[in-house]
């Protein structure tokens, strides 16, 4: 059973908890002010254009193609990302390469951005080491969806 | 120009200087308390708050925020619903925000200015019933809440009317109630009157402020002010975080105008609280000459410092009751209408009673 003086003591308590973060964190806005060095700030914020929270390094972000040495892209058609894609987003058109070792050559690879849910899955797929999700890209807002389908120019890296 | 014309002329000018002052003051309060509300509750839970709104890259910890807010909201559509009384629902805004804005009116900023030979009152009109124009007008507010949600011709906006008309009724009773006690013990409706007595001396010491002579009157007021904010503890006629309240059809400036209208309430509840509980522009032993210890010392001040001295003390008290009221905003989750209803008829107004009689018992006893 809650008495009346526990539950009017609560809500008294309740008041002094957020008093207390006022003032505890007023006062390491003002010295952060000042150039006073604090060991902790004042607020958890980070002002997010201007600072950034460092990505962790397996974090999957925008996709790549990586390149050969000669500069062409090491993929080389198999489709298996196009088939492991759950969302259906990569379409590849495939082209013969001159060179016998390679035989195959995407003419088009396309990721729609817009579908994409960033699993990663193709990335695991991929036999050649070819596609990666390691760009740190995190910003693709476009104003119209056909400007998040990125085609090989975009990709290649 | 003969000197009585004269005289009428400059006491004229004279008062309109006052109200115009007097409405800055009160808007400019009011446009900054919406800072303050964002800042305060931004560090309260340790975020950071608006800071973005900046003129030539000068961004002062987002001081021009209400600035551009109010900008957006002048040059947002103003929508009327095609269902509701069209010329109601544009006069509900303007009903709620002139009743509170024109209680501004009896607040006292400070004791007399003597300027030039000339005896300025600080305050735009002293009435010998302050005390009772100000609960007339706060309970006039509520015709804005009342008119607004029924000229929405919406349900939820009628239901948050009604659920506003019964809140502000029946804690207007417990607020009503609470200054009964003080006005037995300064024997006086004259807010300026009220504010000198309370320049006394209890026990030689403490100043005679009303928050030591009335210390229940003080607990009752405050909250049955809190309520009459409609503000979140008390929130139920608008719904703050939903907007399912008496302006649900409402948008733009003239949504803007409710929510100043809140604000501004803040700053009268304030103000009252100051003027009748905590000495209003008393400083504690600062009188005409300067300040008067009771321990025997002295210190004589111009008379120009005095006055800056009083009102500088009565808006620290009122921006003090602000940043409380804030804090209490940003702490309690709403109550439910039937505590709501509870606090009030349950618990403020027996307890208002009470302050009555104790009130009433010392003051017979005593002398």
């Amino acid at each position: 059973m809650i008495t009346p003086w526990q539950s009017f003591w609560a809500i008294v308590r309740g008041g002094l908890i957020t008093a207390r973060h006022f003032f505890v964190n007023m006062t390491y806005h003002t010295l952060r002010l000042f150039r006073i060095k604090t060991r902790r700030r004042g607020a958890v914020t980070i002002q997010y254009p201007e600072e950034r929270k460092p990505l962790p390094p397996r974090h999957r972000c925008l996709h790549r193609l990586t390149l050969r040495p000669d500069g062409q892209p090491r993929c080389v058609a198999c489709m298996l990302c196009q088939t492991v894609c759950p969302s259906e987003c990569i379409s590849i058109e495939a082209a013969e390469d001159p060179d016998p070792e390679i035989q195959k050559v995407p003419a088009r690879f396309v990721i729609d951005l817009s579908r994409c849910c960033f699993c990663g899955f193709c990335v695991e797929a991929c036999p050649e080491d070819a596609i990666r999700m390691d760009t740190g890209c995190i910003e693709m807002a476009e104003l119209r969806r056909t400007d998040l389908v990125y085609g090989l120019d975009k990709l290649k890296s | 120009m003969s000197g009585a014309q004269g005289d009428i002329v400059s006491e004229t000018l004279i008062l309109v200087v006052k109200i115009v002052l007097g409405l800055i003051w009160l808007l400019g309060l009011g446009l900054y308390l919406t800072w303050l509300e964002r800042k305060e509750s931004a560090v309260m839970q340790d975020r950071i708050g608006a800071n973005r709104a900046s003129v030539f890259g000068l961004r002062l910890f987002g001081l021009f925020q209400p600035w551009a807010d109010a900008i957006k909201m002048i040059f947002k559509e103003d929508f009327v619903p095609a269902f509701s009384r069209k010329f109601l629902h544009g006069l509900a805004p303007f009903l709620s925000f002139f009743f509170v804005a024109v209680t501004v009116a009896v607040m006292p900023f400070g004791d007399v200015l003597r300027l030039g030979g000339r005896t300025i009152r600080l305050q735009i009109l002293d009435v010998n019933a302050g005390l009772l124009f100000v609960l007339a007008m706060l309970s006039l507010g509520l015709y804005g809440i009342l008119v607004g949600g029924w000229a929405s011709n919406s349900r939820f906006a009628l239901l948050g009317g009604m659920r506003g008309a019964a809140q502000v009724i029946s804690y207007e009773v417990a607020l009503g109630l609470s200054l009964v006690g003080l006005v037995l013990v300064y024997p006086s409706l004259r807010l300026s009157t009220i504010v000198e007595t309370q320049g006394g001396l209890l026990f030689g010491v403490l100043p005679k402020w009303g928050i030591f002579l009335q210390p229940l009157g003080f607990a009752v007021f405050f909250l049955a002010g809190l309520a009459e904010t409609k503000r979140v503890p008390f929130d139920l006629p608008e719904g703050e975080s939903e907007i399912i309240g008496f302006f649900s059809e409402y948008g733009g400036l003239k949504w803007g105008l409710f929510m100043l209208t809140d604000f501004l309430e803040i700053i009268i509840v304030s103000s009252l609280a100051t003027t009748l509980f905590f000495g209003g522009w008393q400083v504690p032993w600062l009188g005409p000459e300067g300040f008067v210890f009771p321990w025997g010392g002295r210190w004589s001040l111009p008379h120009g410092l005095v006055v800056l001295f009083q009102a500088l003390a009565f808006n620290f008290k009122v921006i003090f009751f602000c940043w409380l009221q804030i804090l209490i905003r940003w702490t309690y989750p709403r109550l439910r209408f039937d505590q709501l209803m509870d606090l009030g008829w349950k618990l403020l107004v027996p307890l208002g009673l009470a302050n009555i009689g104790l009130t009433a018992l010392i003051m017979g006893l005593v002398g």
